[in-house]
């Protein structure tokens, strides 16, 4: 199983860590023709201006659209999970989003840095359930579309989906050694 | 779970996570909100808000200080890109009113006139995150002791020459090596050697790295520089007057920015770093009086 991370900018050592953890050596993409054989890709956290910018520059957007469309499975987190989605509130009105998880996503929901905080989640279809969740100046899912299943919420908010090969979470589980996202993803996500 | 889900705010992976965001990015130095939006513009992954670039604060003299509140705000008010400040080194209550005024990092910074010549601020006490300079690894873990979630090396700020920059990265990074090589008995000898706590020494001895994400400072202003940076091991760059001190700021910005993101692709830093325009002009370290360099300050 190949998995690339976008390296453009952000926590994408996290990623391939994690994924080193879990067997898995992750592919650090920072080129579109990178995408060639991959089974999924982890769009990581960071400033999603700046990877969104990069990813313009390096012409990423119909490379990506068109991998997934043959197979390749994406997994964003925070954001990633900004970048995937079909609608994005309080973007910068040229940002340009991927598009193609059909969630609506609010950028910097929960406010600046001060408001950033961990908390326990209850997250579905991993074992135990409880992950703890570190959000930072994170976004929540305003809304899904149709056919898109929350996999975990707070205070209210839905801050985890899936729909199909396509994985959305507000949070950071590559800042808590923690592979059970991680294992879901590639058992479950990328797998199906 | 809904009703106990065991909220915090302001733990210390809250703060060194937003550090861990930044990684592989340029933070830039701005005075007004047009130059902050230039550097959101530009993919900027935070700026740094100020009253004046270190170029002009080392041209200006006398006591430099935290930036008017105004300035601050209305940069904050600007972009959505996380918006640090400077505070002068010990003056917690600097600190605390950038804090207040919703600053999502702040920088105890020797780029300021110090406020207090034996003690660093308690970072522990907030809620936000710090970045503090460090010429050597001993200064680093002493920061980090004091609470610094994120340090950077400091170069020598306003000169546009990274040969500062380059000297402390790599006192860092080979103070780092002999560390990791001693053995275990001689730890505690190198924590005194170092002036810094045993705890923090020996974790740098397991892991052989740094316990926070450590970005370059002082003296980058060009692409290429920016990729020596991080070719010599650092996580991401601040560029203060380097880009609004030169002949075509945004296009150097985002030259920058590349430059970070490709540091080992020669091709790309190639085709980048051309017809960027004046690059700003640059200061000899040995022209500058022992009593004017920023790096001496901080302890």
């Amino acid at each position: 199983m190949r998995i690339g991370v976008l390296a453009l900018q952000g926590a994408f050592r996290e990623h391939m860590m994690t994924l080193e953890a879990l067997g898995v050596t992750g592919v650090a993409v920072r080129q579109p023709e990178q995408l060639g054989d991959l089974n999924g890709l982890i769009i990581p956290g960071g400033e999603s201006t700046a990877i969104s910018k990069l990813m313009k520059t390096y012409r990423f957007y119909d490379p990506i659209r068109q991998h997934h469309g043959a197979g390749m499975a994406i997994w964003g987190t925070c954001a990633g999970a900004i970048l995937i989605a079909k609608q994005v509130l309080d973007a910068l009105p040229d940002q340009e989003s991927l598009g193609v998880m059909d969630i609506t996503v609010r950028r910097n929901a929960y406010g600046r840095q001060v408001d950033s905080f961990e908390a326990d989640l209850d997250f579905r279809h991993i074992p135990d359930g409880e992950f703890r969740g570190v959000f930072i100046r994170a976004p929540w899912i305003e809304t899904l579309g149709e056919g898109v299943e929350e996999l975990a919420s707070h205070g209210g908010h839905i801050v985890a989906a899936r729909q199909g090969d396509l994985l959305a979470t507000a949070f950071h589980p590559e800042l808590t050694g923690d592979p059970r996202i991680h294992r879901f993803f590639l058992d479950e996500v990328v797998a199906s | 779970m809904s009703e106990n889900a065991n909220v915090s705010t302001g733990t210390l992976r809250v703060k060194t996570g937003l550090a861990e965001m930044l990684k592989g990015g340029v933070i830039m130095d701005v005075v007004t909100p047009e130059q902050a939006k230039l550097a959101e513009d530009a993919g900027a992954v935070a700026v740094m808000a100020l009253e004046r670039v270190p170029a002009d604060i080392r041209a200006a003299g006398g006591v430099a200080r935290m930036a008017d509140p105004t300035i601050v705000e209305a940069i904050v008010g600007s972009v959505s890109i996380p918006v640090m400040a400077k505070c002068r080194i010990g003056h917690f209550v600097e600190a605390q009113v950038l804090q207040s005024l919703g600053v999502d990092y702040l920088d105890e910074s020797e780029v300021l006139t110090p406020a207090d010549e034996q003690y660093h601020v308690n970072k522990w006490d907030f809620q936000i995150p710090f970045v503090c300079g460090c010429r050597n690894l001993g200064e680093a873990l002493r920061r980090i002791s004091e609470g610094a979630a994120m340090v950077r090396t400091k170069g020598e700020p306003g000169t546009g020459n990274v040969v500062e920059a380059v000297r402390h990265m790599r006192t860092v990074t080979d103070e780092i090596a002999w560390v990791a090589g001693v053995r275990k008995e001689q730890l505690f000898d190198a924590a005194k050697q170092l002036g810094a706590p045993y705890e923090l020494v020996r974790w740098v001895h397991d892991n052989g790295k740094l316990p926070v994400v450590n970005f370059s400072a002082g003296g980058i202003a060009t692409p290429a520089d920016a990729a020596l940076m991080m070719q010599l091991g650092c996580d991401g760059v601040f560029v203060g007057s380097g880009i609004f001190k030169s002949g075509d700021p945004a296009k150097r910005a985002k030259a920058i920015v590349e430059a970070t993101t490709h540091f080992e692709d020669a091709d790309i830093i190639a085709r980048v770093s051309r017809d960027l325009g004046e690059a700003m002009v640059g200061i000899n370290i040995s022209d500058i009086p022992d009593s004017e360099r920023m790096q001496e300050r901080g302890w």
